[in-house]
């Protein structure tokens, strides 16, 4: 053995990966739930068909095949939600916060129970990696029904003196890119500051919703405290409108929340936004240079970058440019991507064809517009919606790629010289939900941080949540917080308060 | 001796946090089938199988050959391991055992496991390890030393027992148990790199803890980019506190994705331990056989 060293070739030293050791698939099973091939509304503590007669297919986008068909409902199937959410607003807001407090809690217990169900239905449905669905999805879901059951009892204690009351009935819409866990942010506070919900799940991932809906009655939370309409942008429309709202939340695109601030202006209705982003993820040259890199992949790449919060402009400084190019180039090659529901993908499918459309036109304009393309050379499966990591270098601030959320696994790379320019880089955009900063200084961390305008902002790491961690956005990322004390604040009004 | 200016031993810093995190990300990587098969195979061949006791006897080191030759007698496609690693005074014993067998001997020397004598004594200690036939020496840095900061002395050391060595490899353990963080363990592998290591080992396992996956991650990394800077591959070792075969499992996951398949090689990374064989034995059998195993069915040695 010894001398064997020598024998190296004088060609530039590379790495070599995958011929060595290939894993063998490890499919999660699928045998331990079953799915019905038809879902109905969730509506007064009941299953009930929609009025409307119509139902649309939810599809796996790893594989374009049909998992199910989900009712649509219309305006008047909304409106039945909206009335049983009003009736059991009657009773539900005069409960004892530490009655509430156990349905939260028991609900928190049983999606606990039933995690695995949840994390395969999820993967199934919505395209991510069954790792993520399982270390993130769902248990964070369940931590957000832990943490705000805990304050249900509480609430005069998180508000003294500002005597909190229930605002009554709210309409929620909710995204697809994390379909339960936008549930549980939207339901928990909801449920533990007394009001009563007609939730609206994204019409391509309805199935955990739906399935939370199963939960809510094994909890045996009142009928109609909790209801669950499916449908697109229409049936979201109409909850928004339905004159039984106190209070609308909404979490998806700044264009369609813009839309419903408009819809709802003058009527009294108080409303919540957690809108789009475009976060600058700034590393100084001082960083800790590897683990800088894994903070970039898990910043852009987690959830195939379907990210509202998705560190998608990477800021370098520019003595470091060639060497973290190097890097991430080299470390987008590891990155595992395939079948979602092989506990050893890293990222699964993009989400619609239309999102993949959406990436695939923003991704050519980047191209046209002189952009260097980094992509990983990985084998993309035939049949679903996918698409390579990828990264962009040479852009500017002027491209569309720099500007315009992609929402898919696509990073800009841009440069700068001082904090001062980092600075006004990261804040020339029309967002402001996220921010990253990667420096081993501690002193420039509070300094990026005072004059970065954003809602969160990571330091040393990135894409990492609490329930007990207030989320929200800036600018056109939206207005109103969610988690923590100050995400309750949304759902509750403040009759006695001195300040109003 | 190289002259090295002390700016080379420089290291970008660490998050522990994130190191940790990635190091914990990686194990759960889920390896089954063909890929369990596969990676127990190469545990076995890079595994230094150890006796470090004041109590070893040649006996107990002559057994211990046995095993490395041939660890499961009735399954002789498995093995052998990698090396034997023994004290310097029982070399003599390895060597006879495992001649012609592609079995290494490696001996700890440099008044292992603390390093504390003088120069003379751990120039001495290799020597006679050599000598004796080792092929492999694991000596062990000065930690009071690098601990107070005098980096020259702890590169010339490294330089001059890498001398001693002569054509035997030196694998420089690093005892990251007591240099307590990740930016000394950096500095320590940049320095043993420098210094002309043919490994970097993380520790001798009489400290604890010992070997942990965010330290084995951080030295690959520093191997990784020491080769893309200079060519030169350099090995890793994770020593002690490595007992079962699931646990080696998720080392080889760092090493596959980490710096990939040059060090999928026992030539390059090595696991040193004693109770570890055993386990991966017993997963290979109930693989290979399709039914649980006894502990008591395996050899201790």
């Amino acid at each position: 053995m010894a001398g064997k060293q020598a024998t190296q070739s004088a060609a530039k030293p590379t790495l070599s990966f995958g011929e060595k050791w290939c894993y063998a698939p490890a499919p999660e099973a699928t045998d331990h739930f079953e799915v019905a091939d038809r879902h109905e509304l969730f509506i007064n503590g009941e299953f009930v068909k929609p009025k409307s007669g119509q139902y649309f297919d939810t599809i796996n986008p790893a594989t374009e095949e049909k998992i199910s068909e989900v009712a649509l409902a219309n305006a008047a199937d909304v409106d039945r939600a909206a009335k049983a959410a009003k009736k059991a607003a009657e009773s539900w807001r005069k409960l004892p916060g530490e009655h509430r407090a156990r349905y939260v809690f028991r609900i928190a217990r049983i999606l606990q129970e039933r995690a695995r169900e949840f994390a395969a239905l999820e993967s199934l449905d919505g395209g991510k990696p069954i790792r993520e669905a399982r270390d993130v999805d769902v248990p964070l879901a369940a931590a957000h029904f832990f943490y705000h059951a805990g304050w249900a009892d509480k609430l005069d204690l998180a508000f003294p003196g500002e005597r909190p009351e229930p605002i009554g009935v709210v309409g929620q819409v909710i995204p697809w890119n994390f379909p339960l866990l936008m549930a549980a942010w939207k339901l928990a506070p909801a449920l533990a500051c007394g009001n009563t919900v007609v939730l609206k799940p994204a019409e391509t991932t309805p199935l955990t919703a739906l399935r939370l809906a199963e939960v809510m009655q094994q909890a045996e939370l009142p009928p109609g405290v909790v209801n669950i309409v499916t449908g697109a942008g229409e049936t979201g429309g109409a909850v928004v409108e339905h004159p039984a709202m106190d209070k609308v939340a909404f979490t998806g695109s700044t264009a369609v929340g813009k839309a419903i601030q408009k819809a709802l202006a003058g009527k009294g209705t108080d409303l919540t936004l957690e809108l789009g982003g475009k976060a600058a993820h700034v590393i100084f040259e001082d960083a800790a240079i590897d683990q800088a890199v894994e903070g970039v992949v898990r910043g852009i790449y987690f959830n195939q970058g379907h990210v509202c919060c998705a560190g998608s402009r990477l800021l370098l400084q520019e003595s470091i440019h060639d060497i973290f190019v190097q890097k991430l180039a080299r470390r987008i090659e590891r990155i595992r991507v395939g079948d979602p529901m092989d506990k050893n993908t890293d990222m699964g499918a993009i989400n619609s064809q239309e999102q993949l459309a959406r990436i695939e036109a923003l991704v050519k304009s980047g191209e046209e517009e002189g952009a260097v393309l980094h992509q990983s050379s990985c084998t993309l499966p035939k049949k679903g919606f996918w698409f390579a990591p990828s990264f962009f270098t040479g852009v500017s601030q002027t491209n569309r790629v720099v500007q315009d959320e992609i929402f898919g696994p696509v990073l800009s790379i841009l440069t700068f010289r001082t904090p001062e320019e980092a600075v006004e880089k990261a804040n020339n955009t029309p967002y402001g939900l996220s921010a990253g900063i990667w420096t081993d200084k501690g002193s420039r961390i509070l300094w990026m941080a005072d004059r970065m305008r954003a809602g969160v902002i990571w330091n040393n790491t990135y894409n990492r949540f609490d329930p007990a961690s207030p989320f929200g956005g800036f600018k056109e990322s939206g207005f109103g917080r969610e988690g923590g004390r100050q995400g309750m604040r949304a759902y509750l009004r403040f009759p006695g308060s001195l300040s109003q | 001796m190289t002259s090295v200016s002390p700016t080379e031993f420089r290291v970008p810093p660490v998050d522990a946090v994130a190191l940790d995190t990635r190091a914990a990300e990686l194990a759960t990587r889920s390896i089954k089938k063909d890929a369990k098969r596969d990676g127990l195979r190469m545990v076995v061949s890079m595994t230094d199988l150890t006796t470090l006791e004041g109590m070893d006897s040649p006996g107990k080191v002559r057994a211990l050959c046995q095993k490395a030759k041939l660890p499961l007698a009735t399954d002789p496609s498995l093995g052998p391991v990698g090396a034997v690693c023994v004290y310097p005074d029982l070399v003599s014993v390895a060597v006879e055992a495992l001649e012609g067998t592609g079995v290494q001997v490696a001996a700890v020397a440099t008044a292992f496991p603390s390093g504390r004598s003088s120069r003379e004594v751990k120039l001495e200690d290799t020597k006679m390890a050599v000598d004796a036939g080792a092929t492999e020496i694991d000596m062990v840095i000065d930690r009071g030393a690098f601990l107070a900061g005098q980096y020259g002395l702890v590169f010339d050391e490294i330089c001059a027992v890498k001398e001693a060595c002569g054509d035997a490899h030196l694998k420089v353990i690093l005892e990251t148990g007591e240099l307590r963080t990740y930016d000394n363990v950096r500095r320590a592998s940049r320095i043993a790199l420098l210094a002309g290591a043919d490994f970097i080992k993380t520790s001798t396992g009489k400290v604890s803890p010992a070997s942990t996956m965010p330290v084995v991650l951080l030295m690959l990394e520093s191997v990784r980019d020491h080769y893309l800077e200079t060519g030169r591959l350099v090995g890793v070792k994770a020593a002690g506190g490595i007992k079962t075969a699931k646990q080696a499992l998720r080392y080889l996951v760092m090493v596959n994705e980490t710096v990939g398949d040059h060090w999928l090689d026992p030539n390059y990374f090595r696991f040193g331990a004693s109770s570890l064989l055993n386990d991966v034995l017993m997963q290979w059998v109930r693989l290979t056989s399709g039914t649980y195993q006894r502990p008591e069915d395996f050899s201790k040695d």
